[in-house]
């Protein structure tokens, strides 16, 4: 039995359909690529995972669960901005992703004390302790990604979701991330999905590289068919991209 | 070098910003001057000296009958009006600010019956008011509440709804109720707005407070200026409007250090 099991999931906003029977199954602890052309739903089905839509059809399941209604701590997301709470130091930022699930949303007394300490181990693991009293704002957006993954991670997720979370970082500080990432789920064997714009990035970090593509093609409506995953590369052995197709494509070759 | 990248050294700047004041300051002793050459009984435009010698005696001495230093009182009474309407103010057009933009029932519910209520024009409710609260205190605090009330909801559910939907999903993943957003997600992202808002609306909330104090009162601001109007105590007035530009200055120049130093996450961005 798979982890996360994607069983003919459509997707339709006002009648157009953006994604359709997408089919996937993904074993716990894999690394699991998205890339596609802009505008193909990859985002959207990111969001379905989140739960933060819901299919119009099929369903999506972690560990043969219900399917999920709204987004919960099951699902820890980052996204390319807007990932961590500007009103919060960084430090608080951490201590939110414990304290958020009580009922008032705040720790007092040995609580707070014993998160803070936490927070700080955490802080010091990726490498941001120098900050922990700044605000958001002041960092860079290397570092704010940083803690946006570490603040979802300290919630512990069964599954991680990425939106292109460094797209808009400089080539740089996206190695000095992929390091991180890379040490992060060494550690912690997470599932993670990340949609990417950059193979390279896709086939270095991921275990799998799903492709999302339309099928069909209606040369005069071309909002007429949706997207659905037509490559399945396995991205291990050093990511190199002429590897074996894992599963069978929905396509022709000819498509 | 165009027009557009000329910039004012400091002294020029500075200089720049007092002209408008000295050029009205001199545009009134002119015409001060005039009248009072033509006719030293005149009232219109009293000499700069009568409002001084006026302003002092109205600050310092205690009015005859009451003992009580009338200025003070009117200051007193306005002030404490304008606080209790502004404060019940801000608190209704947070709670449902927050409600409208969090909650898509109570946006169905409210956000189109705010948008109506706010066409109303407050002044033309003001009869009604006396009626129904009577000359008192309350009918006034109520003007003021029923004038910016709507506007401050409408602009507070407005930047509840402008906050970045990721980080509303972000909260959900980390466990947060419904309550929990919008105590320690929302709630603390608008208070600034709330800052800037109440800024925005205080110039109405002073005038609605004037209004309802010269239709009934017998003691505030706006009540002694249209009081004395029947005197035709120009010096007497124009101190008073000097008094309350000032207090309108001076709040509103604390509630902008109030948020850069309340809200320091906000950066430059207030
Ligand atoms: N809430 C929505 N309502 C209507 N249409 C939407 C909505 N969200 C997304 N879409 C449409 O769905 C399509 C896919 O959007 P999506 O954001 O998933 O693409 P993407 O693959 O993530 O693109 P990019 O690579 O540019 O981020 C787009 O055509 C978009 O206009
Ligand atoms: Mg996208």
């Amino acid at each position: 039995m798979s982890f996360v099991t994607v069983r003919d999931v459509w997707k339709s906003y006002d009648g157009r359909p953006i994604l359709e029977r997408v089919n996937v199954d993904v074993e716990e602890g894999e690394f699991i690529s998205i890339v596609g052309a802009s505008g193909c739903g990859k985002s959207t089905f990111l969001r379905l995972l989140l739960a933060d839509e819901l299919p119009s059809r099929g369903a999506i399941r972690i560990e043969q669960g219900h399917r999920a209604m709204e987004p919960n701590q099951e699902r820890g997301v980052v996204f390319q901005r807007y990932s961590v709470f500007p009103h919060m130091t960084v430090r608080d930022n951490i201590v939110a992703a414990e304290s958020f699930g009580t009922r008032s949303g705040w720790f007092f007394g040995k609580r707070l004390r014993g998160a803070r300490e936490r927070a700080d181990e955490t802080l010091a693991r990726i490498g941001l302790s120098h900050v922990a009293d700044n605000y958001p704002a002041t960092l860079s957006g290397g570092m704010q990604q940083r803690l946006a993954i570490g603040q979802a991670l300290t919630a512990q997720p069964r599954i991680l979701l990425l939106d292109e979370p460094f797209g808009a970082l400089d080539p740089g500080t996206r190695l000095a991330m992929h390091d991180f990432l890379t040490e992060l789920r060494a550690r912690t064997k997470m599932t993670v999905f990340m949609v990417t714009h950059d193979l390279t990035e896709g086939f270095k970090l991921g275990d799998r590289v799903l492709v999302f593509d339309k099928p069909r093609w209606d040369p005069h409506d071309p909002g007429a068919y949706g997207a659905t995953i037509t490559y399945d590369f396995d991205a291990r052995d050093e990511g190199i991209p002429f590897q074996t197709i894992k599963e069978k494509t929905h396509v022709p070759v000819s498509a | 070098m165009r027009l557009i990248n000329r910039r004012p050294s400091r002294p020029v700047a500075v200089l720049l910003a007092a002209l408008p004041f000295v050029l009205i300051v001199i545009a009134y002793m002119i015409g001060s001057d005039l009248r009072l050459a033509a006719n030293p009984q005149d009232k219109l435009l009293p000499a700069p000296s009568t409002i001084w010698d006026t302003a002092v005696r109205l600050f310092t001495e205690p009015d005859k009958r009451s003992g009580r230093i009338l200025l003070w009182a009117d200051t007193g009474a306005s002030l404490r009006r304008l606080a209790l309407g502004v404060g019940i103010a801000a608190a209704i057009s947070l709670s449902l600010g927050v409600l409208i933009g969090l909650l898509p029932y109570a946006r169905r519910l409210l956000s189109g019956f705010v948008a109506v209520i706010s066409m109303v024009p407050p002044l033309a409710l003001l009869p009604i008011l006396f009626i129904v609260f009577g000359l008192g205190e309350v009918s006034k605090v109520v003007l003021i509440v029923i004038g910016i009330t709507p506007f401050l909801t409408r602009d507070l559910s407005q930047r509840v709804l402008d906050i970045p939907h990721e980080e509303i999903v972000k909260a959900q993943t980390l466990g947060a109720s419904t309550l929990v957003i919008a105590l320690r997600v929302v709630l603390p992202q608008i208070l600034p707005r709330l800052i800037s808002a109440i800024r925005l609306a205080l110039g109405s909330a002073w005038l609605f407070l004037i209004a309802a104090e010269a239709v009934a009162a017998d003691v505030g601001l706006g009540y002694r200026i249209f009081l004395v109007r029947r005197y035709l105590a120009m010096d007497v007035i124009l101190t008073y409007v000097l008094w309350i530009t000032f207090l309108a200055f001076v709040i509103d120049w604390a509630l902008k250090r109030l948020s850069g130093k309340a809200f320091p996450w906000m950066g430059a961005g207030l």
